[in-house]
C-alpha cells in the first residue's frame, strides 16, 4: 500500500532551519498573489513595488532599517516570553507603555541634558517590564490564564495613553492629541549623517546579541528553556518556576518597551495615537519566523519592514489596499507554523517493502 | 449622586444593557463550544472583524439584513474550518494558530473593505434592523420594553443559550462534544472520531462569532468601522472562564460585562466626572481581569483544551 505517513523526526538538519522561512513567506505570498489579482493589478508588478521600492535609493535603504528597530526589540519580546511558553500577546501594550515613560521623562525640565537619554531608556524598559509583570504576577498567583490577560491588557494601556492625550497631555494651543515634544536634549544622537538612524537602531541590534547571550550562555536562559519545554520536569530539577516566568515576563516587556522608547526618542519626539500600527502583534509573526532565534529576529523584522514600508509605495503605484501588508503577516504567521511541522516530522511515502 | 443614579437606571438602560450583551452571548458561546471539545479558539477577534464585514458588505449591496447575516455566519464557519485544519488536522499550537488567524481575518477585513468602498468621505451605511415588539409579552411592564421590544437577532441569543445548554448537557451530540475536550482518548476508544468532533464544534463556533460581528455592523450599529470589535472577542474569551465554561453561567457574565458597558457609557454621557472618555473605556476591560483573577483559582477548564489529538500518541 502507498500512501503518506508522518515520521517524527529525531533531529532537524540546519538547512531546514534556513530553508522553513523562505518558504513559508513563499508560500504566504503565492496565497497572498490572488488578493492582489482581485484588487486588479499584475501581481509580478506589485510585488515588485512592494518589495524594491523600499530597497530602491540608499535613504530608503536606511529608513528601511530605522523601521525594522521596533519590529526587532517586539520580535525579541515574544522570542523570549515564547521560549518559556509564557504566552506574551502584550508586546503592543508594553511598547506603549515604554514610549510614555520616555515621553515623561524626555519632558522632563529638571532633568540634566546629559541624564535625559540614559533615564529614558531605563525608564522606558522599566515601564514596560512593569506592565508585562501584572499577567506574569496573576498567571503564577492566581492561575489566570496569560493570553487574555495580555490581550486585554493592551487595551487598557491604549485606552490609558489615549485619556493622557485627550487631558492632561492635550496640546493646550492646537488641542490635538499629541503628548508635549521631548527636550532638544533627549532627542536620540543621529548615527549616520541626513538620514534618521539613531541610537534606538544600534540598541535593537545589541538588544539582538544580548538575547541571544542570554538564551544560550546564561542559567536563566537554560532555565526558560527547561520551563517552555516541560514545566514539570523543570520543577523536579529544583527550577522555580513562578520566579523563571516573573523574570522571562519582566525582560520581555522591557524589550518591547524598548520598542516604543526608541519611535519616541529618534522617529516621534513625543507620543501621539498612531504611534504603534501593530508592532506588538507584528513582533509575534517575527518570533515565528526566527523559529525563536534572537538572531533569526533580526532578518526576519527586516522583511516585515520591507513589506510595511514598502505597502504604501505599491499601494499608490498600483491601487492594491495597504493592508496587504497585514494580510500577508497573517498569512506567514500560518504558513511557518504549518512549516513548522516538518521540522518535527518527516513525510513518509508508504511503499511495500522490498526484501 | 442620587440624580445621576435616577438617570442611570431606567428602562432605556437595561434594555441597552440587553442589546450590548448580544454580541457578546453569541461570541461567548462560540468560543464555549470549541473550548470544551478541546481548541482554544484564539480567531475569535478577527473572524468577528472579518464576519462584521462580509455582512456588512453583503447587505450594503443586496439590500438584505439576513442575507448578511448569512454571509457573517458563513465566514464564520469557513474561519472555524481553517482553525480546524491548523489545530485538529495538523495539530499546530492553538495558541499561535489562533493568534495567526486573527491576523490573517482582520487583515482581510481591511483589505477587502478598503477594496470594496475605497476610501469614501462619508461612513457607507445600511439601514440597521428595526426593533421588534413582540405581541402580548413586549406589554408586560418593566419587564416588556427590556427584554421584548428588541432586535430579533436578541431574541435570537436569548434562544441560543438554554438551546445550547441542552445540546451540550443533553444529547449524545453533546456528550461527544464534552469527551473529546476532556478524555480524546477515551472517547476515541469508545468509537468516537475526536477529529470530527472538533472540527464540528469549531464550525458551530465560527457560527456563533460570525453571528456576533453580524449583530454589531447591522443591528446595533448600521456602518462597519475598523473598531467595530475593539477587543469584544477577547472579552468573550475571558468570559467563557469566567462562566467556568457553563453556558449559562457565561451567558451571566456576558450580561454582567454589558451592564458594565452600559454603565460607563452612561456615565461618559452624564459628564458627571470630569474625566477623560477613555477612562471609562478602559474601565470593562480593567475589571474583566480583576473578574478573572477572582475566579481562576478553581477555574475548571475542559481537561484536554489545548493538546492537540494524535492516536498513536498517548
Amino acid at each position: 500500500m502507498t500512501g503518506i505517513r508522518l515520521e517524527p523526526r529525531p533531529q532537524c538538519p540546519w538547512w531546514l532551519n534556513l530553508l522553513l522561512p523562505l518558504a513559508a513567506v513563499g508560500a504566504a505570498l503565492v496565497l497572498c498573489s490572488g488578493l492582489v489579482v482581485l484588487a486588479g493589478a499584475e501581481v509580478l508588478g506589485a510585488y515588485s513595488k512592494l518589495f524594491l521600492s523600499s530597497l530602491s535609493t540608499a535613504f530608503n535603504r536606511v529608513e528601511t532599517v530605522v523601521k525594522a528597530a521596533p519590529l526587532v526589540f517586539t520580535g525579541l519580546a515574544v522570542t523570549v516570553a515564547f521560549r518559556a511558553k509564557f504566552w506574551n500577546i502584550g508586546a503592543e501594550g508594553q511598547l506603549l507603555a515604554g514610549a510614555m515613560a520616555a515621553a515623561f521623562i524626555g519632558a522632563r525640565a529638571g532633568l540634566p541634558a546629559w541624564s535625559l537619554v540614559p533615564l529614558m531608556i531605563c525608564g522606558g524598559a522599566l515601564a514596560g517590564a512593569a506592565i508585562a509583570l501584572v499577567p506574569a504576577v496573576l498567571k503564577t498567583r492566581c492561575k489566570v490564564d496569560d493570553v487574555v490577560t495580555t490581550l486585554l491588557l493592551n487595551f487598557v494601556i491604549f485606552y490609558g495613553m489615549m485619556a493622557l492625550l485627550d487631558g492632561p497631555w492635550k496640546d493646550p494651543l492646537s488641542g490635538y492629541p499629541d503628548s508635549p515634544d521631548i527636550r532638544a536634549e533627549a532627542e536620540f544622537p543621529i548615527l549616520l549623517r541626513t538620514t534618521r538612524l539613531h541610537l534606538g537602531v544600534l540598541l535593537s541590534a545589541l538588544a539582538a546579541a544580548g538575547a541571544w547571550l542570554l538564551l544560550r550562555h546564561t542559567t536563566l536562559g537554560f532555565e526558560i528553556d527547561a520551563v517552555g519545554e516541560n514545566p514539570n520536569a523543570a520543577r523536579y530539577a529544583g527550577i522555580n518556576l513562578a520566579a523563571v516566568t516573573l523574570l522571562t515576563a519582566a525582560v520581555s516587556g522591557a524589550l518591547a518597551g524598548l520598542a516604543g522608547v526608541g519611535e519616541v526618542g529618534g522617529i516621534h519626539f513625543q507620543v501621539m495615537a498612531g504611534l504603534s500600527p501593530g508592532y506588538g502583534y507584528t513582533g509575534i509573526v517575527i518570533a515565528m519566523l526566527a523559529r525563536l532565534n534572537p538572531i533569526g529576529v533580526v532578518p526576519a523584522a527586516l522583511f516585515f519592514a520591507i513589506i510595511i514600508t514598502g505597502a504604501e509605495a505599491m499601494s499608490r503605484a498600483t491601487g492594491v489596499p495597504v493592508f496587504l501588508a497585514d494580510v500577508i503577516q497573517g498569512m506567514a504567521l500560518i504558513t511557518m507554523l504549518a512549516a513548522l511541522m516538518l521540522t518535527q516530522y518527516r513525510i513518509r511515502w508508504n511503499r511495500p517493502a522490498h526484501e | 449622586m442620587n440624580e445621576i443614579l435616577a438617570q442611570v437606571f431606567q428602562v432605556g438602560f437595561f434594555a441597552a444593557v440587553i442589546r450590548i450583551a448580544t454580541p457578546l452571548v453569541f461570541g461567548t458561546l462560540g468560543e464555549l463550544f470549541a473550548e470544551r471539545a478541546g481548541v482554544l479558539n484564539l480567531g475569535i477577534e478577527g473572524i468577528m472583524m472579518l464576519a462584521a464585514m462580509a455582512g456588512f458588505s453583503t447587505a450594503f449591496f443586496t439590500g438584505s439584513l439576513w442575507l448578511g447575516v448569512l454571509a457573517a455566519m458563513l465566514i464564520g464557519v469557513a474561519a472555524g474550518a481553517l482553525m480546524g485544519l491548523l489545530t485538529v488536522s495538523l495539530g499546530l499550537s492553538q495558541h499561535v494558530s489562533g493568534i495567526g488567524l486573527t491576523l490573517l481575518c482582520s487583515g482581510l477585513s481591511f483589505f477587502f473593505y478598503r477594496l470594496i468602498f475605497g476610501q469614501p468621505s462619508s461612513l457607507p451605511k445600511i439601514r440597521p434592523f428595526e426593533t421588534l415588539a413582540l405581541p402580548w409579552l413586549a406589554g408586560i411592564p418593566v419587564l416588556g420594553p427590556i427584554l421584548f421590544n428588541q432586535f430579533a437577532l436578541v431574541y435570537l441569543a436569548m434562544a441560543v443559550v438554554p438551546a445550547a445548554a441542552f445540546v451540550l448537557y443533553q444529547t449524545p451530540w453533546g456528550l461527544n462534544l464534552r469527551a473529546v475536550g476532556e478524555n480524546p482518548h477515551a472517547a476515541y476508544s469508545a468509537g468516537v472520531s475526536v477529529a470530527a468532533m472538533r472540527y464540528q464544534a469549531l464550525l458551530v463556533s465560527g457560527a456563533l462569532m460570525g453571528l456576533a460581528g453580524a449583530f454589531l455592523c447591522m443591528a446595533q450599529y448600521n456602518a462597519y468601522t475598523f473598531g467595530v470589535i475593539s477587543g469584544r472577542g477577547w472579552v468573550c474569551i475571558a468570559l467563557v472562564v469566567f462562566g467556568q465554561w457553563s453556558p449559562w453561567k457565561s451567558a451571566a457574565g456576558a450580561v454582567l460585562f454589558a451592564l458594565i458597558d452600559a454603565l460607563q457609557l452612561r456615565l461618559q454621557a452624564s459628564g458627571a466626572f470630569h474625566l477623560p472618555y477613555q477612562v471609562f473605556l478602559m474601565l470593562p476591560f480593567v475589571l474583566t481581569i480583576v473578574g478573572m483573577a477572582l475566579v481562576s483559582r478553581n477555574a475548571l477548564a475542559p481537561a484536554a483544551l489545548l493538546k492537540p489529538f494524535r492516536k498513536e500518541a498517548r
